[in-house]
């Protein structure tokens, strides 16, 4: 079958897809973003977490034909996110609406998405979304399987709570299973976030 | 395998009824684990998330009418007040992500005996509104649950929403698990206080084939409230009460060994769940009693 849906912005469609297919197996292997990553299948790990309409769910559990005509965000297009959400309350605070960007991520520009380098000076000439150069900054990536999901989630979280408890960080990031870090320096993590955020403001 | 998909509460009745053997999918927190897992090929996948009715709740005189497909994170959200069992019930289901997507009309399809969702329900008091092609029907929730996944829905029929009884007095739920976020429970319990009609009510996870009340409990438990002038007189409940009470809700239960846990460690714990929420409920309505005599 086939299931047209928008992922980071732009209409996508993708085709022969299996009645049983996951809208997570559709992202990687039909549509070439293989940021969400595949794990435990099971809904146990968070690995693949994406917005769906907003609401950040498991894309392993959510079946393909159930996407039609919604809205996806992966984190390949969560900096793109990040920046219209943040232009959007910028407009909103200064009361006016003229929204002038392009809105979204096309798909070649998220295949090409990387945080440039491999050293210290990861993501410097990417393009980040604050939580993503909050990760680098505290150092909260180890082996970075878990990151991708876990960048989706704590993005939404610190849209709904700017100053969020360490309560409010563990309950967010309950559905995330990280192994290697022992998720202390993933808390640092976001509340740098949070205070960056804070100081923008 | 052929995907319906329904634009309508009718259009997904028509589609059961030609298809029975179609397996209904709203948050596929269940059914998704199956397929990815080559557990289960179903002959046609029957998505609801077009059903726009199923997410939504309306709240009347005595019960709550609480759409298939609400999310569990919407019924905590909104719901505290009325449902307060079922609302810290859902705040234990698996992660944020899950409860985005989960509902209590997939618990009840599902009918595992580990759901969390049960306990709170038969504790409450609730019906479960079935329907097909040929008519609508109200299934009391102590007759919904027949077997180990299995339920009394009819192969055509379909969850539309679940009527639970809005708390007239407090309500607890107890889980046992491993770690706090993403666990099946070993298992569960729930209860109820009704005031109003100087009842318990009990709800046991996990410890049966199917979720089950502790009725003899039940019983005991009102008697010896009333017996006692306990509901007028607000007093602490005794130890041999609050004991025996737990003693029949373990007794109630007939669990099994498995990898979650023994069924004497699931005996042993629904005695301990018992007595501590009938602890909590009890406090908190001699705590209402008190500042409603206070106000007075």
């Amino acid at each position: 079958m086939r299931v047209n849906f928008t992922v980071n912005g732009r209409p996508q469609e993708a085709d022969d897809v299996w009645e049983g297919e996951s809208l997570l197996y559709v992202l990687r292997e039909r549509l070439g973003l293989p940021g969400s990553k595949n794990a435990c299948e099971q809904g146990e790990c968070g690995s693949c977490t994406v917005r769906l309409d907003g609401v950040p769910v498991c894309s392993c559990l959510v079946a393909a034909g159930q996407v039609e005509g919604r809205d996806v965000v992966t984190v390949e297009g969560l900096a793109e996110f990040a920046r219209q959400r943040a232009e959007r309350d910028r407009c909103e605070t200064a009361s006016r609406g003229d929204r002038t960007a392009a809105p979204g991520t096309s798909l070649d520009e998220a295949r090409a998405w990387q945080a440039r380098g491999s050293d210290s000076q990861a993501g410097e000439g990417g393009e980040l979304a604050p939580i993503q150069q909050a990760f680098i900054d505290a150092g909260a990536v180890q082996c970075g399987f878990c990151t991708p999901g876990l960048l989706v989630a704590a993005d939404e979280m610190l849209e709904h709570h700017p100053n969020p408890t360490d309560a409010d960080i563990r309950e967010a990031l309950s559905g995330n299973l990280c192994r290697c870090t022992g998720y202390e320096k993933i808390m640092d993590a976001v509340r740098l976030a949070a205070a960056r955020q804070g100081e923008a403001v | 395998m052929d995907f319906l998909r329904p634009a309508s509460w009718e259009e997904a009745l028509a589609a059961k009824a030609e298809h029975p053997t179609a397996v209904p999918i709203a948050g596929g927190t269940d059914v998704m684990v199956e397929i990815n897992f080559d557990h289960r090929r179903p002959e046609y996948l029957l998505d609801l998330n077009r059903v726009g009715d199923l997410y939504e709740w309306e709240v009347g005189q005595d019960s709550v009418r609480l759409g298939a497909s609400v999310p569990y994170s919407r019924i905590m959200e909104s719901l505290r007040a009325e449902l307060p069992g079922l609302a810290l019930a859902s705040h234990t289901v698996a992660s944020p992500q899950i409860r985005n997507r989960g509902g209590v009309g997939g618990n009840l399809g599902t009918a595992s005996p580990a759901g969390d969702a049960h306990p709170a329900l038969l504790a409450a008091g609730a019906e479960v509104e079935a329907e097909s092609v040929r008519g609508s029907r109200r299934i009391p929730i102590d007759a919904f649950y027949t077997g180990v996944k299995r339920n009394a829905l009819a192969p055509d029929e379909l969850i539309r929403a679940v009527h639970v009884k809005k708390a007239d007095g407090p309500q607890q739920y107890s889980k046992v698990g491993t770690r706090n976020a993403m666990v099946i429970a070993v298992c569960a319990f729930g209860l109820a206080l009704h005031p109003e009609t100087r009842t318990v009510r009990t709800g046991i996870g996990s410890a049966a084939p199917t979720p089950v009340r502790a009725r003899t409990a039940e019983e005991f438990l009102e008697a010896a409230l009333e017996e006692d002038g306990f509901w007028d007189n607000g007093k602490i409940i005794t130890p041999s009460v609050a004991k025996q009470f737990a003693d029949l809700c373990a007794a109630a239960c007939n669990p099994i060994d498995d990898v979650r846990g023994t069924a004497r460690y699931r005996r042993h714990a629904v005695g301990v769940m018992a007595r501590r929420t009938l602890t909590w409920t009890w406090e908190s309505y001699r705590g209402a009693r008190r500042a409603s005599k206070g106000a007075a």
